[in-house]
């Protein structure tokens, strides 16, 4: 390649000039440029973790922010989750318990029990006699002793029925007819407080998805200033790639990666976060669940949750970083 | 190779930086522009590097028509150019070698050839030993070469210049034409605007003089340039 350059040769003949510009003009082949395409990638997926320790406080800072602001969304609904399943066995089933009068006889309740089997809207029914529910009574209660000294026993006989439907008007025609029955005394439709436990669960789930909503739109925010404030700072060097013939897919693709990995590191420390608070909450969690005679365990953030944080995580850098490139890339022109 | 046509620049502040300039430059010439500040040099590079476009009149360079070429084409375009500046900007982030690396990271290049071409242009501008320094540690000469070296590392048909030796003491700006001149002679069409006239005199090429946004002089001066 040297030869060719020779301050001190004779001058070139035009033809055999322009043959020569016509031979130097830079190539470069499809594969090669895929590969040097894809290298890029990996080059800028590497500098930008390079970047992002080279200044670890403001980046670390950045990154807590991400955390912080993902953490308490992603706790909550880790919350949520642990505190269905801590309800689950408590089924949305409806029962009514039909509370029967004293002086019923047993052999007609029975009569009267197949009757209401027979009907399309009950699914079942089970017959607790008043001595079955005095025993379970002080089993459950621990006031047996209280009862030792009644002269008879207080409690009625109760029909538990399982309606075949949950639909609330059924519920309310079929409850309605229980208490017609001459020998009910009295009907309790035991709704209300599945109901409210589901509106209660409805209500959590919704404010944390809207908190979650907020916070990830601080998220964005938080990314959006800090790639502005990168793409400040490399300003001289966007102009002299633009100048050396760099398309906008290539000036845009670091700061996408950094981005991304702010987003990354975020998810990662969140994750951390609720990490550590499960732990801290884990022996309390159980002690009181012991305490009740459940066997319930705080479900701890596992690796789906991991993935699902840092997924989102990212995905929330990377579109941080588009919103301020998308603004401020174009507007660094050479002038 | 540069063919501008009545070509008109109107700047949005209402001023006329170029007024229906028209003039044509064959393949591995070189040409001086010259000119007091605010002739217009500038903005004729600004034109041929697609900077700016014209407000009037068409440029065609190497066949192509800069009037038509849309923005996405413009890196593109590019990338047969090497452009060499005056304050050479430099990244003071990275080393000779990478800085010079950059039109070709840009292009696309594999690494193999990267580093070939590379070492082959540092080799030309004479600074192969100091590919691995910071370019704030060389001297304004030697930043200068690099400079150089970059712009024709992707072996571009076109080497503009604006104002190469701006900055440069006369030995320095001498050793700086030689190396246009090298390039000149494999075939590099060769534009530089420069208003060091003693030193475009020294060179004996083909002068175009610029005033007020209008072409006064096309020409090879013989003994002194017309100005």
């Amino acid at each position: 390649m040297n030869q060719r350059i020779n301050p001190s040769s004779q001058p070139t003949p035009v033809a055999e000039r322009q043959r020569a510009a016509g031979a130097v003009h830079a190539r470069t082949s499809g594969g090669d440029r895929l590969r040097s395409w894809l290298d890029h990638h990996r080059e800028m997926w590497r500098e930008s973790w390079r970047r992002f320790f080279a200044a670890p406080m403001s980046s670390g800072m950045t990154a807590l922010v991400i955390a912080i602001a993902l953490a308490l969304p992603a706790a909550l609904q880790l919350g949520l989750t642990n505190f269905q399943r801590a309800v689950a066995g408590w089924d949305g089933q409806p029962q009514i318990s039909v509370f029967l009068h004293k002086r019923a006889k047993e052999s007609v309740v029975m009569d009267y029990a197949d009757q209401l089997r027979a009907d399309p809207l009950v699914a079942g029914v089970t017959y607790i006699s008043p001595e079955q529910a005095l025993a379970e009574f002080q089993q459950a209660s621990g006031l047996g002793d209280a009862l030792v000294g009644m002269e008879s026993n207080p409690l009625p006989a109760v029909l538990l029925v399982r309606p075949a439907g949950s639909d609330s008007a059924a519920l309310e025609s079929l409850a309605a007819r229980l208490r017609e029955s001459a020998l009910t005394d009295s009907v309790v439709l035991d709704m209300a407080w599945v109901q409210r436990l589901a509106q209660l669960t409805e209500l959590g789930r919704r404010m944390s998805a809207g908190l979650a909503f907020l916070l990830a739109l601080g998220v964005l925010l938080v990314v959006v200033n800090s790639i502005r404030l990168h793409i400040e700072n490399r300003r001289e060097e966007i102009l002299v790639v633009k100048l050396v013939g760099a398309t906008d897919a290539f000036v845009r693709r670091p700061f996408l990666y950094t981005g991304l990995v702010y987003g990354l590191v975020g998810g990662l420390i969140a994750w951390l976060l609720v990490s550590v608070g499960v732990w801290l909450l884990a022996g309390p969690v159980s002690g009181l669940a012991n305490l009740y005679g459940s066997g319930f365990r705080l479900d701890g953030p596992g690796i789906t949750y991991f993935l699902g944080l840092a997924g989102g995580a990212a995905l929330l850098g990377l579109i941080g970083a588009w919103l301020a490139v998308a603004r401020h890339i174009s507007a660094i022109q050479p002038r | 190779m540069i063919k501008f046509d009545n070509v008109n620049k109107r700047y949005e502040s209402g001023q006329d930086a170029l007024g229906r300039v028209s003039l044509e430059i064959g393949r591995a010439e070189m040409v001086f522009l010259t000119g007091h500040s605010g002739a217009g040099k500038s903005t004729l590079l600004k034109l041929l590097t697609a900077i700016e476009r014209p407000t009037r009149g068409s440029i065609i360079v190497a066949g192509q028509n800069l009037n038509r070429l849309r923005n996405g084409q413009i890196p593109y375009y590019r990338r047969n150019l090497g452009i060499v500046f005056q304050n050479h900007q430099l990244l003071f982030d990275r080393s000779v070698f990478d800085n010079v690396a950059l039109p070709l990271a840009v292009a696309g290049c594999s690494k193999r050839e990267v580093g070939r071409r590379v070492r082959a242009a540092l080799d030309k501008v004479g600074l192969l030993h100091k590919e691995k320094q910071n370019p704030i540690v060389l001297s304004g000469g030697e930043q200068q070469r690099v400079g150089i070296a970059r712009a024709v590392v992707n072996k571009p048909a076109l080497l503009v210049a604006d104002e190469p030796t701006g900055n440069l003491d006369p030995k320095l700006s001498e050793e700086i034409m030689q190396l246009f001149r090298q390039f000149n002679a494999v075939g590099t069409t060769v534009l530089i605007a420069s208003h060091d006239l003693e030193l475009i005199a020294r060179m004996r090429q083909r002068v175009l003089t610029l005033q007020q946004g209008q072409l006064i002089y096309d020409g090879y001066p013989s003994r002194e340039p017309a100005y």
